[in-house]
């Protein structure tokens, strides 16, 4: 019998150590795993590589971890956003590295690391600062950089449903980078709304299927 | 920039977008150009994180924190919209499937380089977001800007001095004084009433032609 489904945030992230690359999905709050996150500051992991879109904002959930000192880098595309003030200090101060990823190359290095993808060619950043130190090739006359897949130790994922074999639905924009991340974690732990029974998800409605998933916690929200 | 003038140049954006097109909204004054559709045209907005058929923003009460643009503010979906995950919102993007991308600009080069990213001597962490995808994969990329800097220095340039988002990707330029397109050079196609070719050359940082 498969059953994913456990019983606290803490058993969620079991095994997760110190200096691991974490995918963290989430736009902004859409998405965004705050009690995984808020376990993860109690859990005491540190060193971390959090590989997510935005910098936090406010000081709940990545803002709560960076206040936390728990994040010695962050690989995102967007730190500068309203209210990411917490942020902002740190980098002045030098106590986080930061990677800074155009937002569909972020997506697609995730991707690759999820599909046993060595690398690839994109046009984006071409003759840009980002294009610094990047192998640039042609191709059929366009210009392309070489970006290579994130290997990530866990995705921590939000979700709106899920059934005991991990498959997932999630709600309007929440889903951002939800599934792509799903996909990509060794570990994949998925805070959920609702866990329904097995079957009371339609198949055509899956949106990320069970076999990415490891864990599911109902979170109630 | 008084929001009467960025109001401006986005109903004048508004009227030039095809019926059928599907359109990337930059953060900013592109945002303001869904207020401004001319009757009787559909067009297809795009968000990043995931949507196609994006509508206007709701009531305060109405909003829900999961339904979101780019610029994390509150929308709502029309008739017809989709929710996708963020691969194949970028497939979108990077691959030409989006006809434009209408995105705000700090700078832009003669020969349609964009610089909008980063400016000169910034201390806090650089952002670029969604914006050098849109720009190398967009169709077309129109920029909305005010012709000049706060202090009334220009900003369509010989080259740009703040570092690029893309080079050679600007097919035109929106701003409250002309439309100007990018096409082995500056073509200015349009004047706003009360401005003449002299004093928008003068306050355009590289040669214009007339071509209206």
């Amino acid at each position: 019998m498969i059953d994913k489904i456990v019983a606290s945030a803490a058993v969620a992230l079991d095994g997760i150590r110190d200096g691991a690359t974490i995918l963290v999905g989430g736009f902004g709050e859409a998405g965004m795993p705050h009690e995984l996150l808020h376990a993860l500051i109690e859990r005491g992991s540190r060193e971390l590589t959090i590989v997510t879109n935005n910098a936090g904002v406010g000081q709940t959930g990545i803002a709560a971890l960076l206040s936390a000192g728990r994040v010695a880098k962050i690989v995102c595309s967007f730190p500068r956003s309203a209210g990411s003030v917490l942020f902002d200090e740190l980098y002045a101060k030098g106590a986080v590295e930061l990677e800074l990823v155009p937002q569909g190359t972020l997506s697609e290095r995730i991707r690759a690391g999820a599909a046993g993808i060595g690398g690839f060619y994109v046009k984006t950043g071409v003759g840009t600062l980002l294009a610094e130190g990047k192998e640039v090739r042609e191709i059929d006359g366009e210009t392309y950089l070489f970006e290579r897949p994130i290997h990530a130790d866990a995705a921590l994922i939000k979700a709106d449903r899920a059934d005991r074999w991990g498959n997932l639905t999630y709600r309007a924009s929440a889903r951002n980078f939800g599934p792509v991340m799903a996909s990509a974690g060794k570990v994949t732990i998925v805070q959920v709304r609702e866990v329904v029974a097995l079957g009371a998800i339609d198949p055509e409605q899956v949106v990320t299927p069970g076999i990415f998933v490891d864990r599911v916690w109902e979170c109630g929200r | 920039m008084s929001s009467d003038i960025k109001n401006r140049i986005a109903r004048r954006v508004a009227q030039d977008l095809p019926d059928g097109a599907y359109v990337n909204l930059g953060i900013g004054l592109p945002t303001l150009v869904a207020d401004h559709l001319p009757a009787g045209r559909e067009i297809v907005f795009h968000s990043e994180n995931g949507l196609l058929g994006v509508g206007p923003a709701p009531a305060d009460d109405q909003a829900d924190p999961d339904l979101i643009n780019a610029g994390k503010m509150p929308i709502t979906l029309l008739p017809g919209a989709s929710i996708f995950h963020h691969n194949d919102a970028f497939v979108m993007i990077r691959g030409g499937h989006l006809d434009y991308a209408l995105l705000g600009a700090f700078q832009v080069s003669a020969a349609g380089d964009l610089a909008n990213w980063m400016t000169e001597g910034d201390t806090k962490a650089p952002a670029v977001g969604g914006a050098m995808d849109l720009a190398a994969g967009a169709r077309e990329v129109w920029v909305l800007m005010e012709h000049t800097t706060r202090d009334g220095r220009p900003r369509i340039l010989e080259r740009c001095s703040f570092p690029l988002t893309a080079a050679r990707v600007v097919k035109r330029i929106y701003t409250e004084l002309a439309v100007i397109e990018v096409a082995d050079g500056l073509i200015v196609r349009e004047m706003a009433e009360g401005v003449d070719f002299a004093r928008l050359q003068a306050v355009t940082g590289a040669p214009l032609r007339l071509g209206l």
